[in-house]
């Protein structure tokens, strides 16, 4: 592969694609679950669904197709907001992304990029 | 220039168009979010022909083999005639030909169909009596060349429909049956992965069918059944159960009973800790869970926590219908 070519790769791509998200989201949800300082958040939802979720939220992180704009996010988090949902818990997942993809032996560069982009979802999630 | 039929209406799908857009456009009432085949908002089914497998990612395999797809990802390769998830198919009629007691709590029904009928060992159906009262029961059988289906109807303290069973249904008598639905099923693939099975009280039933379809395509990782139930009166086909046990190495079978001060010769506990206990990891292992949506429920957690993958959990909830005054 030429250097001009793994520039074009996307960050998704490099990651590796569906498969990495396919990964990763078992291994997230179980660490979100298990964290009692935000399983609350998780709790009485429908295990499956929360599933999809999770692969729509790490799809985005790793950059790849999605069509969620910033009001999206500020819907679909509305109802958390109402039950305390504050930067401490934002951190929670954030140290929960990077210790997914670290067991999951991603670049530590790359994870910096995945963590940059839900970290720009900070305000949107926490309805700032 | 593909057709779209839902229902009686029949729309055309332009170029480049998704089946969501295509009906959307035709104002049909949709349900739909992410559009981008995530959340899975917009998951139908496909009557006829098989869906693009590219609409079907991140689907439970259950729901891929039953042509269920995204609708909002779907561009449609052939004319398609599609369905919403809560939409009934055609009904079919059945006649008792047997009904005998397995507990006095639990009744065996055994139900014969003349109209062809396609299911999966495990799949439930609504059952209506001709005074259009309706219910939900899992089948317990397996398809065979014989047209019959086996359900085991738990009776319920002021059920309706259970105490009809028990008390007026004969022989002879005709009941309508619903379409199979659910995912909760046996998918052959991965034969020498090990499956775990947690059933409460009838929860037997999807299990035993479903149990019967792994041997017959030749499953050949271990199977663990742990049936439970709070006293005797809830635990049946524990003969049958144990001779399955000795015909095949890989069946395991542990009858478990949690009440107190109960002698039997029987596991004493909850079926689902006793299962959750019996191994380190369920890493790599398909699980099935029916019954009580409690146990249910909690146990899809755990297994999930102890290492099972989301999509390796199936489950089927007995969610039950509180008597109307």
């Amino acid at each position: 592969m030429s250097d001009s070519q793994e520039t074009s790769q996307t960050l998704y791509e490099k990651i590796g694609g569906e498969a990495a998200v396919n990964a990763a989201v078992d291994i997230f949800y179980r660490k979100v679950l298990a964290d009692y300082r935000i399983n609350r958040f998780f709790d009485n939802t429908d295990m499956d669904q929360q599933i999809a979720k999770q692969k729509a939220f790490f799809t985005m992180a790793f950059g790849g197709p999605n069509n969620y704009t910033g009001q999206d996010m500020r819907n679909a988090h509305a109802r958390l907001v109402k039950m305390g949902l504050n930067a401490s818990h934002f951190d929670a997942v954030m140290e929960h992304l990077g210790a997914t993809l670290t067991e999951l032996n991603v670049p530590q560069e790359l994870i910096a990029q995945a963590a940059a982009i839900a970290e720009s979802t900070r305000n949107d999630v926490l309805g700032k | 220039m593909r057709s779209i039929t839902i229902g009686e209406s029949t729309f055309s799908c332009q170029p480049d168009e998704t089946v969501l857009e295509t009906l959307l456009r035709g104002n049909m009432q949709v349900p739909n979010g992410c559009r981008q085949g995530l959340c899975q908002a917009c998951l139908m089914r496909s009557l006829d022909n098989s869906p693009p497998v590219s609409a079907q990612v991140g689907l439970k395999d259950t729901l891929q083999k039953q042509n269920y797809f995204l609708a909002c990802v779907c561009h449609p390769e052939q004319d398609m005639t599609v369905a919403l998830p809560n939409q009934q198919g055609a009904s079919i009629e059945a006649g008792v030909i047997k009904k005998q007691l397995l507990t006095p709590d639990i009744v065996q029904l055994i139900l014969e169909y003349q109209s062809p009928f396609n299911f999966f060992a495990g799949q439930f159906v609504n059952l209506k009596r001709p005074d259009g009262l309706t219910r939900s029961y899992s089948i317990a059988n397996i398809p065979l060349a014989k047209n019959i289906l086996e359900f085991h109807i738990r009776r319920l303290p002021n059920g309706q429909f259970s105490s009809w069973v028990y008390d007026e249904l004969e022989v002879g008598a005709q009941l309508t049956i619903s379409e199979a639905q659910g995912s909760c099923h046996y998918l052959p693939g991965r034969a020498e992965q090990p499956l775990m099975l947690v059933g409460t009280g009838s929860g037997l039933a999807p299990l035993h069918g479903i149990i019967a379809d792994a041997l017959a395509q030749d499953h050949s990782g271990p199977i663990h059944l742990f049936h439970g139930s709070r006293d005797l009166n809830g635990l049946y086909f524990v003969d049958e159960m144990r001779e399955l046990a000795e015909k095949f190495d890989n069946f395991h079978y542990t009858p478990c009973i949690s009440g107190e001060g109960i002698e039997s010769d029987h596991v004493q506990g909850r079926a689902h800790d006793i299962a959750l206990s019996s191994t380190e990891t369920l890493n790599g292992w398909r699980v099935f869970l029916c019954g009580h949506p409690e146990m249910v429920n909690q146990t899809k957690k755990m297994a999930f926590m102890k290492g099972a993958s989301m999509s390796d959990i199936y489950v089927d909830a007995f969610h039950v219908i509180q008597a109307e005054k």
